[in-house]
């Protein structure tokens, strides 16, 4: 039976130990993971990263290239999964769909005034229908972490709910920006917020601030997610984004997820990584763990 | 009845669980089949001729014969100890004394990899634990104490310190070379010689710390070892040389002790038992003080005397508490202590284990609610899942008395007063903790909780700077920074 949805008072404190939870997301860093544990995990993290390109110079051609690279990540490796998502700006998001097809590889766009998030309500709207109606099947909002810090939550949870209104069919990851918001405390209560206001991810990070994705503010967002779900029976996605490039982190966050949430999120309806760099860690892994040696970088194509 | 809300809602841990096997090599370190008692600077067979098996409680295969020193062999070693305090130790200038001290320290740090692959083969705690925590504790306590030996007088402004003469020293099974640091440190520092007593159950890293002092030249004497059950122990204690007794250990040997000394000039430090009250108040980060209750009554097995052992939770984030600790307590790993992700290893004797099983058994009768995780236990060696008991009374056995395993006992609490009221409601008084975001609170609990150690927002942490020891039953005197020279100095 579903609990109901009792919107909760987001003016009300919340409490996260800063020593308390720092110590406690180092523990999951001591996990050893070791043969078919590695090699279960590592493709695992291969199949959940959306692969991201978000730059001003982004063109069709290097959208093209990186979504060729999302469907072949390594060929002379057999049976490796693809990515999840290509995640790019808007206006890639028609060259995104074509060049991926039907490979069930999804394409995410950032929307809303993204990074910054500073612009009106009705400019993020139409950047979030633009997307849609492009073929995006999923959309990356910032929140305005201005009108966060002023207090303004009933702001907040109001954007969100547009942009999620907009987004139809889409599913909605919502970019707290965790490095601005800085306190974990802020965290939660921003996590909070934005799954009440009906976010179907919650992400920590653009990629343009630093720090960016660390694992404590992981933690705190994976605990706000179990304690929504105990609350309202709905499961709410994750997706660290940001500073995440080597295979032995990516590790450490996946014993994290499986150890807060548990194996019911252990996929890439449920998580995801927010990465440009950390498929190629994988890749030269796991060809380490087939052949015993490693590889130059020079042996993996670099998109 | 209650009604049944949510049932549906559950958290699946089970691949959480089971990681591919990270075994720790035991290639890294050595252990003898037998090993002699340690008297003045060398191993000696021991009088009785007699040794004792010392068994790795996870596989229940020997690891090694020890010797039983009987009252001829602690005679020796007192001698011994004797000896050298009235002919080297007490003359020699205390910054020498702590270049011996600091040489232990670093030996301890060079083999920290060996002494932590013995500690956990020996007593069955998890590597991670020996690894991270015992061993370099352990190193830390040598280097804290070397650094207090030549500053004495600092220490104690205006007086004059002398060394106590021999000191009996007799340590548990929990933490086997951290105890032995404890006590052999600040003894040392201050200008005693040492007669230290290991558990019989855990003599092995004493033993190889044995070995260290032989190593680092420390004069014959200074140091003995010597190995035995209780009525070695005994022997220790009713020697009339021995100026001073430090047990660590239950309180009912702790009364014994004491029964012993009365009447003799016969310095004492006691370190007993606790049932250490952790509280958790609405206001405090929940998911922190779930982890913090965790670590508080988990951490070695339970086997720590301030181990968290009950747990009061305000009524109103009661359920959520509980829930939280269960979802936690099913990612626990149970099994071998070796295997590098392992949080609950082996209870540390079959002795041990049969006895919070009993406790397990007494709190199912009391009427408790049990709950325990999920995990599998290894066929072979002594383990137990851990535990918790909801629905539990002040007037319950399992809330009153020390149970030294994994089981906690949980009961609710309304107000800021009736929390007070039940934590220092036991003869036992060795730590406590709070968890609350509010300042004032902790500074109101911390003045009126009858507790040696008190936490605030965290719970088993210790370093060697940091006092430590007990109220009531659980002993008294401290060990650990500068209240723990006090305990080993005459001062005038």
């Amino acid at each position: 039976m579903m609990a109901t949805k009792i919107i909760p008072d987001f003016s009300a404190p919340v409490h996260v130990d800063q020593v308390g939870i720092e110590e406690k997301a180092s523990r999951f860093t001591k996990r050893s993971i070791k043969n078919e544990s590695k090699i279960n995990g590592l493709m695992l993290a291969l199949n959940m990263i959306d692969l991201t390109t978000l730059e001003g110079k982004d063109t069709q051609g290097k959208v093209k290239q990186l979504c060729y690279k999302a469907l072949h990540l390594h060929d002379t490796y057999p049976g490796l999964p693809t990515v999840a998502a290509i995640c790019v700006y808007p206006s890639m998001v028609k060259t995104a769909k074509i060049a991926l097809g039907d490979s069930g590889v999804k394409v995410a766009s950032v929307a809303t005034a993204f990074p910054s998030g500073q612009s009106t309500r009705d400019i993020k709207l139409r950047d979030t229908k633009f997307a849609v109606q492009n073929g995006a099947d999923e959309v990356d909002m910032v929140i305005s972490r201005g009108k966060f810090l002023e207090g303004e939550y009933n702001f907040i949870f109001d954007e969100i709910a547009a942009i999620k209104e907009a987004c139809g069919q889409a599913r909605l990851k919502v970019i707290l920006e965790t490095g601005e918001l800085v306190t974990y405390d802020k965290v939660r209560k921003a996590s909070d917020i934005a799954m009440y206001a009906g976010a179907d991810f919650i992400k920590t990070s653009t990629g343009k601030i630093s720090p960016a994705a660390t694992m404590p503010v992981t933690l705190v967002m994976l605990e706000a997610i179990r304690d929504f779900y105990y609350k309202t029976g709905k499961k709410i996605a994750m997706k660290p984004a940001g500073g995440i490039s080597t295979s032995k982190l990516a590790l450490h966050y996946l014993v994290m997820l499986n150890e807060v949430l548990g194996e019911d999120w252990m996929n890439n309806e449920w998580f995801r990584f927010g990465a440009s760099s950390l498929a190629n860690d994988i890749l030269m892994q796991l060809m380490k763990q087939r052949t015993g040696v490693y590889q130059s970088a020079n042996y993996f194509s670099i998109d | 009845m209650a009604t049944k809300k949510n049932n549906t809602l559950k958290l699946k841990f089970d691949s959480a669980r089971k990681l591919a096997p990270a075994p720790e090599s035991k290639s890294g370190a050595k252990i003898d089949p037998q090993y002699d008692l340690f008297i003045n600077g060398k191993f000696e067979k021991p009088a009785s001729k007699k040794y004792f098996a010392s068994i790795n409680p996870a596989t229940e295969e020997k690891l090694s014969m020890i010797a039983e020193a009987n009252t001829a062999d602690v005679n020796k070693a007192v001698k011994a100890a004797r000896t050298a305090y009235d002919k080297t130790w007490k003359k020699m200038p205390p910054a020498e004394r702590a270049k011996y001290i600091y040489r232990i320290a670093r030996m301890i740090q060079e083999r920290a990899r060996e002494f932590a692959i013995i500690e956990t083969l020996d007593g069955g705690k998890p590597i991670r634990e020996s690894r991270d925590f015992d061993i370099p504790t352990a190193a830390n306590h040598f280097f804290y104490y070397a650094g207090w030996a030549d500053k004495l007088e600092y220490a104690f402004p205006n007086r004059t310190t002398s060394p106590l003469g021999v000191a009996g020293q007799i340590i548990p099974w929990n933490f086997p070379l951290l105890m032995a640091a404890w006590k052999i440190a600040p003894a040392l520092a201050c200008g005693n010689t040492v007669v230290l007593k290991p558990a019989e159950n855990t003599s092995l890293t004493a033993l190889k710390l044995a070995e260290i002092i032989q190593e680092a030249d420390l004069p014959p004497g200074v140091v003995n070892i010597i190995t035995g059950a209780g009525a070695t122990g005994a022997a220790i204690v009713n020697h009339p040389d021995v100026n001073k007794i430090a047990f660590t250990g239950s309180t009912d040997v702790g009364k014994i002790i004491q029964r012993a000394i009365a009447g003799t000039d016969k310095k004492a430090t006691l370190e007993l038992g606790g049932k250490a009250a952790n509280i958790i108040f609405d206001d405090a980060p929940l998911d922190q003080a779930v982890e913090g209750v965790i670590n508080g009554i988990f951490f070695n097995q339970g086997h720590v005397c301030c181990a968290g052992s009950r747990l009061y939770v305000q009524e109103s984030v009661f359920k959520e508490v509980v829930r939280k600790l269960k979802d936690r307590l099913e990612t626990l790993i149970v099994g071998d202590p070796m295997d590098k992700n392992t949080d609950i290893g082996a209870i540390n004797s079959r002795e041990q284990l049969n006895i919070i099983n009993n406790y397990i058994k007494i709190g199912q009768q009391e009427g408790a609610e049990m709950y325990q995780s999920s995990a599998d236990l290894p066929k072979k060696g002594f383990y137990c899942r851990p535990t918790i008991f909801t629905n539990v009374a002040q007037s319950n056995r399992i809330a009153q008395e020390e149970i030294f395993g994994p089981v906690l006992a949980i009961q609710s609490f309304r107000t800021d007063d009736e929390v007070i009221e039940k934590a220092n409601n036991t003869p036992y008084g060795l730590s406590a903790g709070v968890w609350t975001d509010k300042g004032s609170k902790i500074f109101n609990l911390t003045t009126k909780l009858r507790a040696g150690v008190i936490w605030a927002n965290t719970f088993n942490k210790f370093d060697p700077t940091s006092p430590f020891g007990g109220y009531k039953e659980s002993g008294y005197g401290r060990e650990g920074g500068l209240h723990g020279l006090s305990a080993y100095i005459n001062l005038v």
